[in-house]
């Protein structure tokens, strides 16, 4: 892991209405260049909102998202360039059904990185090969089960190479006997030295693989630690009843 | 009776050539049709297009020229909806012929613009139906992976809300098929028009009226089975 901050948060506030819900109460923080970041927290605590404002799929309310050096909340700024390079990884996987698997992988380097289709198809493959569905390429993501689906979707994103990945709990839509398959791939990836932020309610691979826990409680980071101090030692009263009723 | 029925077919159609009068309007109708589909459905994907990106992005939109302009072009196009889908197309038509293109003779010409326009405003709402009936995640895996929103309008939704808006799209050119018969209005000799003129000719109702009606259900039929077909082959990839 290296010191390079890649994505810092500085008061990131985000309300739904006119100001109704607050999700997000003030969350300053940052990630650095390698770093797995596990965000944990009750349902309704924030956790999604925070990801997904990191890429400003969720426009944040007030607060700055600074990705790489350029302040994504600033409107001169072009988010289609920036979002290239932050993958994501939703829970409904969202793969694109009108396209094959081939196509979800390759459309998106084709159209914005000018990636001839031999480049991009073998680039595609290679990462198909390496999460063990290399046969599945001609295939539609209907003809494919929710495990399977999600690698997809994971590969997708890295057929971007982008510099960080988000996901956004990527195994709370799987069937229990599909979740080890999609976080063997994430462990992998995290392995290998990608930056990522999950959202999660895997608190073993929370405690296994992140390098950094945050806890979020009532759009607030109630305590941050590594997985021994989060798991082992907690000392925020909210974190000691969170972790009893999911531990 | 079936001698009856010869005779008088041979009487309405064959005598005097009269079959011709058919043939030729049925062409007339179909060109006008399919003409006024192309131009409804250019017209319908534009307008859907403004219309939908407006109800999405209005609120992240900020203050200035653009914004305005938008606006504007918005209202404008809920004004044609509303003017278009708020008159009979009959009065749409005379108003066609005898107001604004009052210097045109060209009956089919006039015909498929008006046709087209109307279609336009019914086509507009199936394919912004279609648009909002993609799931919304569509949207946010394409905006994320780096698109831009035409990009993910171009290859992520617009290809899904076709496939959902076939049978209304299909319903639609029926319509459009079957409301053409109203061209006689402006003196466009159209399938009905055609049949009406044999019946004037020949002072006998059942055959020509018959035949013509026979013949919009055969292009019906027909046509509902082409777009079956359409719809299996589309559905395979399927969830």
């Amino acid at each position: 892991m290296s010191t390079e901050v890649l994505i810092e948060v500085q008061d990131l506030h985000k309300s739904f209405g006119v100001g109704k819900i607050h999700a997000l109460n003030g969350i300053s923080t940052s990630i650095r260049r390698g770093e797995v970041v596990c965000i944990i927290g009750p349902s309704g605590s924030g956790k999604s909102t925070f990801l997904r404002c990191l890429n400003l799929l969720e426009k944040p309310t007030s607060g700055k998202i600074i990705f790489e050096g350029n302040d994504l909340t600033d409107a001169k700024v072009n988010l289609n360039l920036h979002r290239q390079r932050m993958g994501m990884v939703f829970q409904q996987f969202n793969l694109f059904p009108n396209m094959t698997i081939m196509k979800n992988l390759t459309c998106a380097p084709m159209t914005l990185k000018k990636l001839s289709k031999a480049d991009a198809e073998a680039r595609a493959l290679e990462l198909l090969r390496r999460v063990g569905l290399a046969d599945r390429a001609s295939s539609y993501p209907y003809q494919l089960s929710g495990g399977q689906k999600q690698r997809v979707a994971i590969v997708r994103a890295l057929c971007m190479q982008p510099d960080v990945m988000l996901f956004d709990e990527p195994t709370s839509a799987l069937d229990p006997e599909m979740v080890g398959e999609v976080l063997d791939v994430m462990k992998e990836l995290a392995a290998a030295g990608m930056t990522m932020a999950v959202v999660t309610h895997e608190m073993g691979f929370a405690r296994e693989v992140a390098s950094r826990v945050l806890f979020l409680d009532e759009g607030k980071i109630a305590a941050s630690g590594t997985p021994d101090e989060i798991f082992n030692h907690p000392e925020n009263e909210r974190l000691k009843s969170f972790l009893a009723k999911v531990l | 009776m079936f001698e009856k029925l010869r005779e008088e077919f041979v009487f309405n159609f064959i005598e005097g050539a009269r079959w011709k009068y058919i043939v030729n309007g049925l062409g007339v109708t179909l060109k006008v049709t399919f003409l006024a589909l192309l131009l409804g459905t250019a017209i319908g994907l534009v307008v859907a297009s403004i219309r939908s990106s407006y109800d999405q992005n209005k609120e992240d939109l900020r203050p200035g020229l653009w914004k305005t302009l938008f606006k504007l072009l918005n209202g404008l196009c809920n004004l044609y909806l509303t003017i278009i889908r708020g008159t009979p197309v009959v009065v749409q038509l005379l108003i066609g012929y005898f107001i604004v293109f009052v210097s045109s003779n060209d009956t089919v010409l006039v015909a498929t613009l008006v046709f087209g326009i109307n279609s336009g405003a019914y086509i507009t709402e199936i394919i912004r139906g279609g648009i909002m009936s993609v799931d919304k995640g569509q949207f946010e895996a394409g905006r994320s992976i780096g698109f831009n929103y035409l990009q993910t309008m171009r290859l992520v939704i617009i290809p899904q809300a076709f496939k959902n808006v076939l049978p209304s799209l299909a319903n639609e050119f029926i319509a459009l098929l079957k409301e053409t018969a109203v061209c006689g209005y402006i003196g466009l000799m159209d399938l009905t028009k055609g049949g009406d003129v044999i019946r004037g000719r020949t002072f006998s109702a059942f055959m020509p009226l018959i035949v013509v009606a026979l013949i919009y259900l055969l292009l019906v039929i027909i046509f509902s089975k082409l777009v079956g077909i359409l719809e299996r082959r589309l559905r395979r990839s399927e969830h």
